[in-house]
């Protein structure tokens, strides 16, 4: 790539010696927390174009992607202006979308909803693992998962875990999103803390303290926990920047960077 | 010379193609989104042209004023203008009742003089949405032609009866639905019998719920019905071409559930009544005699981008024009002593974040 990596690739380690090598991340389980004020799908949009953009060199990687806030027209149309065709990546089966919309899991029908579902990504994680390609689930998002499961943690947090389990067998990539601000009143929510425990990155978008600003739109916290590098040393490393998201891409810059 | 005139002709010809959609009461948007109005100019204009189709609108009501009232008697007010199907629900026992209160378009004497006024207010109050000035003039010109894309209405007066009964206008009592699955289904018919988006779209409906989670309602308790109500709402609106206006007491329920009502709206502004003898405030706002109440624009539906909209201010004070059209302002801070001031000195900052204070301009 000729442009220089932005400051979220490089605090997500993505540009790690070879750029197009997305070895470091197989198996790994990212978290992105967002609020009522700034939203963080950006960071999806980001991440699906850097997962199926076809000038990858390991183009053999496939996104799964479970939509519970947006239909596909709206990602379609803002990964289009990224310069990522989501139809057409969708029928060279790079990518898979489920509609989950208008999932309805009632008081005692999990068995429909969600135990459905993983048995759908199941089935496609087997598949594609077997051509041996890397596959990323993204899930947009937990907090909607939730209500759509009529608000049972526990069967959310079912299948999040079995869908860790996923990393660890197939070593496929987890990236969800999360409403931190919905957990933040005091009362003990399992759910953040147990995703916080499985997440590997953590991203944080935010508004500013002073608030919202034309050309800042927000700040993110980039919380990579890094591995152990085989001597004992845990790497971990917690990144902060601004940010203003355009159309066709996202500015990332330091406080006060922008010139 | 003929070429020259073809040039010209067919120039104007896209340009009274444009305003076709106006027709109908809808705009079109940018990112193949499709406006609708919301009844009050202002609002529209402060989001860059009405609420966009498919599009869930929270409104978080004062449990002390009925100010959200305001905006929803606009809102559907609107819809009878335009000949659009509304369902609206509410807590109360008699829903068609609350049809009659519904304020009629404002025809006045002083029209043109009022309009200019308005138009230059207009241009004060938002000139930062010139480019959408620019959209509107020719609707604002056609007057006299057919349907306005956006009117203003009289508080005064009971809308034209005929507007009411020659529409179809659904009424439903929160009261009798002992639960959410009922009036959905309601919901769903209402939505599967407006005409389908097929790139050409000749209606549009509008349903419009009045204090969803009011106590006296049977399923006021369950948090997670009432979530996953409005979560199939917004995911049956956004696949046809309809607006959902939902008022909810947001301090009724649990902080936690509040954020998640939050999160569903594409679109979400709160009232808040101002109290009358607030010396404090009176000091510190210009104009504060003829506020009724302060509207806070806390989200804005993005549809096919990921660009947040910024307002410039996030707070506008409602006012009543001439007692009787509703008109959202700027807040004009007056000149404060340093010295006295330093009360407001963290809140008085000028940031749209809502975390600074109750107040923010």
């Amino acid at each position: 790539m000729d442009r220089p990596a932005s400051l979220l690739d490089e605090a997500l380690s993505l540009d790690d010696g070879d750029s197009n090598n997305l070895r470091p991340w197989r198996g790994r389980v990212v978290l992105v927390e967002d609020c009522v004020e700034t939203n963080g799908a950006f960071v999806l949009h980001h991440l699906i174009k850097r997962f199926i953009s076809p000038n990858l060199s390991s183009s053999d990687s496939v996104v799964i992607f479970v939509a519970f806030a947006q239909p596909f027209s709206h990602y379609d149309r803002i990964l289009r202006k990224m310069g990522c065709n989501l139809a057409v990546q969708r029928e060279n089966k790079r990518l898979i979308f489920f509609d989950m919309l208008m999932l309805e899991c009632p008081d005692d029908g999990v068995e429909g909803g969600i135990i459905a579902l993983y048995g759908n990504i199941q089935k496609a994680v087997e598949v594609v693992s077997s051509l041996n390609k890397n596959v990323t689930i993204m899930i947009d998002d937990i907090s909607l998962l939730e209500v759509a499961a009529n608000g049972s943690t526990k069967d959310v947090l079912d299948f999040m875990h079995y869908c860790h389990t996923l990393t660890t067998q197939f070593g496929c990539t987890i990236i969800t999103v999360i409403h931190e601000d919905i957990y933040s009143s005091g009362d003990q929510f399992t759910l953040p803390l147990q995703m916080e425990h499985l997440a590997d990155i953590k991203i944080k978008a935010e508004p500013l303290v002073t608030g919202l600003a034309a050309d800042v739109h927000g700040q993110l916290t980039v919380l990579n926990k890094g591995r152990s590098d085989g001597l004992g040393r845990w790497k971990s490393k917690i990144r902060n920047f601004h940010y203003r998201v355009k159309e066709n891409s996202v500015d990332y810059f330091y406080p006060g960077g922008r010139s | 010379m003929a070429t020259n005139k073809g040039r010209t002709s067919s120039f104007s010809r896209n340009f009274s193609a444009a305003p076709t959609s106006s027709i109908l009461g809808l705009k079109y948007g940018p990112n193949g989104t499709i406006f609708l109005s919301s009844g009050v100019p202002d609002l529209d204009k402060i989001l860059g042209g009405g609420f966009h189709l498919g599009s869930l609108v929270m409104i978080m009501e004062d449990t002390e004023a009925p100010h959200h009232m305001l905006l929803l008697r606009n809102f559907m007010s609107q819809g009878l203008v335009h000949n659009q199907p509304i369902l609206y629900a509410s807590p109360s026992t008699n829903p068609r009742a609350f049809l009659g209160t519904l304020p009629t378009t404002l025809v006045s004497k002083d029209d043109r003089s009022h309009n200019a006024d308005a138009e230059q207010k207009d241009l004060r109050i938002a000139w930062q949405y010139k480019k959408y000035l620019g959209e509107n003039k020719p609707h604002i010109e056609e007057r006299d032609g057919k349907v306005e894309y956006c009117n203003e209405f009289d508080l005064r007066k009971p809308i034209e009866k005929h507007l009411i009964m020659g529409n179809r206008v659904e009424c439903i009592s929160l009261l009798d639905c002992s639960s959410l699955a009922g009036f959905r289904d309601s919901c769903s018919k209402f939505l599967s019998q407006l005409p389908r988006y097929d790139g050409n779209i000749t209606s549009a409906g509008r349903i419009a719920i009045q204090s969803l989670c009011a106590p006296q309602c049977e399923y006021f308790d369950k948090d997670w019905d009432m979530l996953s109500f409005i979560r199939s709402l917004k995911s049956m609106v956004r696949s046809s071409n309809a607006v959902a206006f939902l008022t909810f007491p947001a301090s009724l329920v649990s902080p936690s559930v509040s954020k998640r009502w939050q999160h569903l709206a594409d679109t979400l502004l709160s009232v808040k009544a101002i109290p009358d003898e607030d010396k404090e405030l009176a000091n510190l706002l210009t104009g504060y005699q003829d506020m009724l109440g302060l509207l806070s624009v806390h989200k804005v539906a993005r549809f096919n981008t990921q660009v947040p909209v910024i307002l410039d201010a996030t707070t506008y004070s409602i006012k009543l024009q001439k007692r009787r059209s509703l008109v959202l302002e700027c807040l004009n801070q007056a000149p404060v002593d340093g010295s006295s001031g330093s009360s407001y000195g963290t809140s008085g900052s000028c940031s749209g974040s809502s975390k600074t204070g109750t107040l923010d301009f």
